[in-house]
């Protein structure tokens, strides 16, 4: 018996041209919006690697690769009414959805305050360290705007490892049961820190598990920005429209490392990495842009320049950010902390010279 | 007009109909809370009255109706959720725990989450396996929850308004051996039970048994035996593990000098663990006696036949504070 893998969504071709009869799923000028939203994401993981060897900056787990993905996807939302549930490397989606950069670059520097959280109106949950924890929570969120009437539409975001959690399954068993207004979105990476794809599941398309929850999964050239944002787009339209869920996988490469603890010299298939290395989203952008001559490389330098000013001014922004006060992190706890609490904290005061 | 009688589950269904009617806000959601009214039918009736998109039976799948419930409260719901039993809540352990008690913290207060979590639990029902497990003592564990063990119908009705409107997550322990064990007066209408606030259930002067939930009415049946040989015995009910009122529990205890304490847990790192350190800490020079505990047993649940050889009974407790007494 043979198990049918869903076609992959593609449009972009890796050497920058459309595929026969395709046709782009974004207008010029917000395809130079996504193209700047992507250099951004590259250039701020590039910059804050270097920063977190300086040991100025947190763990990290850069997005390197994974751009037309992560960006795609969050350009399918209105941030006004619809909400991202990140799992941890999606950064640039959630800044686009609101979370100021600053201040999430403050939070890696250590400055976890109530100063730098996800602001009031910013339709943001935390991001999961904890994973595919975030994903019952996130079909709670969609079921609630749904029975509250409110015309939201929830993304929740997921990894190829976190997608074998029970949660996963729990989380989309439900949402197909109560038809809430989300979309799963899946970044096949390829990798779970060390463990790759193939180990995770024996099904030849992610995707295809939709089915069993009765909705419908859409596998995506992760590295086409034109083919993650029509899907998206899609998924978007059948969430708001009260026709539920769907799942994305969407087909990509971590091109850095786990995160800033990881090597991945010690596990990686070189091929593999050469095959994705060619098929980079933001090359393949760059490559179609040229072909239209709406991209020359002085606009290209300038773009790139540009968003490297950025970076290095919310660097500066996030330094400049209040420090912790120790006995901050008795803070949001409780509404009405027990009294034991308290005086823990007393205690703690004391031993510190806090005031 | 007399004033109408409940039982502990005649309570709680009173309690969530009050609240629902109050608040519209307020859903259930849980294994056959709905059609069914739940397997002890405390919800019964409530999806009559308020529909299935208020009262859900969910999938069957512990973990998600917990993480759910969280994304409900942060959508603006107030969700009442319920596990069946409360040794179930392994199933859901991480989306309590670590999620719903953390939610706040982690999310710097931006947001919170507003959720009850329903679980009935205990022995002496000869339940099967795994239903009738003490576990509230995991969740003390977990800052962030406020762990809550009614012991009567009155306290049931007044303590589940409270976790309902508690904009902390409340997880609300049901002794499933007193559901339907008699009746008292519980009024109509609005009251809670504030958490934090221990009571004294007996006063008596010769040795103090501490207990919560089902336990404080063995300790009620076991006090009755002492007096019947001139031990008068004192009863705190904790009724909060999480808030814990440790200022009733001290001075309880300082003035008999003596203190037993009684639960349904194992006996190692039960609660009552840290019920006797917070004597040892607070109390010490007060205590005329070693504290005593009777629990049950270091193992796991024994099959219905043999669960009264495995629970604290009256004679274990009086034969504990009678050795306490005479210390
Ligand atoms: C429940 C849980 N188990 C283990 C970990 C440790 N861990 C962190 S990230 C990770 C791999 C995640 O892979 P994937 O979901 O594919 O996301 P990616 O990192 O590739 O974006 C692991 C095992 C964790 N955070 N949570
Ligand atoms: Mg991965």
């Amino acid at each position: 018996m043979a198990i049918m893998a869903e076609t992959r969504l593609m449009t972009l071709q890796p050497d920058g041209k459309l595929l026969k009869g395709a046709r782009p799923s974004m207008d010029e000028e917000f395809l130079l919006d996504a193209l700047r939203w992507m250099l951004l994401s590259r250039l701020y993981d590039e910059k804050v690697i270097g920063l977190q060897r300086q040991g100025r900056f947190g763990v990290y787990s850069p997005g390197l690769g994974q751009e037309a993905s992560i960006v795609g996807s969050s350009m399918a939302l209105d941030p006004e009414r619809d909400w991202i549930v990140p799992q941890y490397r999606e950064l640039m989606a959630i800044v686009r959805h609101g979370y100021p950069l600053e201040k999430i670059t403050a939070t890696y520097m250590g400055k976890t305050t109530e100063a730098t959280r996800i602001p009031e109106g910013v339709n943001v949950l935390p991001t999961q360290v904890a994973l595919a924890a975030q994903l019952p929570q996130a079909v709670g969120l969609a079921w609630g705007l749904k029975l509250q009437g409110k015309d939201a539409v929830v993304m929740a975001y997921i990894g190829d490892g976190g997608s074998s959690e029970g949660d996963f399954h729990e989380a989309l068993n439900l949402a197909g049961v109560q038809k809430v207004p989300i979309v799963f979105f899946m970044q096949n990476n390829q990798w779970a820190i060390s463990t790759p794809r193939s180990l995770q599941s024996a099904t030849p398309s992610f995707s295809l598990r939709a089915a069993g929850y009765g909705f419908p999964g859409v596998e995506v050239d992760g590295n086409d920005i034109f083919a993650v944002y029509q899907a998206a787009v899609e998924a978007v339209r059948r969430a708001r429209a009260g026709d539920g869920p769907t799942l994305i996988e969407s087909v990509t490469y971590r091109m850095g490392f786990h995160n800033t603890t990881d090597n991945p010299s010690r596990y990686e298939d070189k091929e593999q990495r050469a095959d994705f290395e060619r098929r980079d989203p933001i090359d393949r952008v760059v490559r179609y842009l040229r072909s239209l001559g709406l991209l020359d490389e002085q606009r290209e330098d300038n773009l790139r320049a540009e968003v490297s000013a950025e970076v290095d001014r919310v660097i500066e922004a996030a330094a400049a950010e209040p420090g912790v006060r120790p006995d901050g992190m008795f803070d949001n706890v409780y509404e009405r902390p027990p009294a034991r609490v308290l005086k823990q904290r007393e205690q703690f005061r004391g031993s510190n010279g806090n005031a | 007009m007399a004033m109408p009688e409940r039982n502990v589950v005649e309570a709680i269904n009173n309690a969530l109909t009050e609240e629902m009617e109050r608040d519209p806000r307020v859903m259930l959601l849980g294994l056959d809370v709905g059609r069914l009214g739940g397997v002890f039918r405390t919800t019964s009736g409530l999806i009559e009255k308020y529909g299935a998109s208020r009262v859900v039976d969910t999938p069957l799948a512990e973990a998600s109706i917990i993480g759910a419930s969280l994304g409900l409260a942060v959508s603006g719901m107030v969700p009442v959720a319920e596990i069946q039993f409360l040794g179930f809540t392994a199933q859901a352990f991480h989306q309590i725990g670590p999620q719903l008690g953390k939610y706040r913290h982690r999310s710097r207060g931006r947001y919170h989450a507003q959720v009850t979590i329903r679980a009935p639990f205990g022995g002496g029902i000869r339940s099967p396996e795994f239903h009738s497990d003490a576990v509230e003592a995991q969740f003390v564990q977990s800052p962030g929850i406020k762990v809550v063990m009614p012991s009567n119908p009155y306290d049931a009705k007044g303590m589940l308004l409270e976790a309902i409107r508690d904009p902390d997550p409340v997880l609300f322990c049901e002794p499933d051996r007193l559901y339907r064990l008699y009746r008292m007066e519980v009024p109509d209408g609005d009251y809670t039970v504030p958490f934090g606030k221990a009571v004294v259930a007996r006063e008596g002067k010769d040795v103090t048994l501490v207990a919560w939930s089902a336990a404080v009415e063995l300790c009620q049946r076991a006090a009755a035996k002492l007096a019947e040989e001139d031990i008068e015995a004192s009863i705190v009910d904790l009724r909060t593990l999480v808030p814990l009122d440790v200022e009733t529990l001290v001075n309880a205890v300082a003035a008999t000098g003596r203190c037993v304490i009684v639960h349904e847990a194992p006996l190692s790192a039960g609660f009552g663990a840290e019920v006797a350190a917070t004597l040892a800490e607070e109390a010490f020079y007060d205590l005329d006696a070693p504290i005593a505990r009777v629990a049950s047993w270091d193992i796991p649940f024994p099959p219905a036949s043999m669960e009264h050889w495995y629970l604290p009974s009256v004679d274990r407790v009086v034969e504990a504070a009678k050795r306490t007494a005479a210390a």
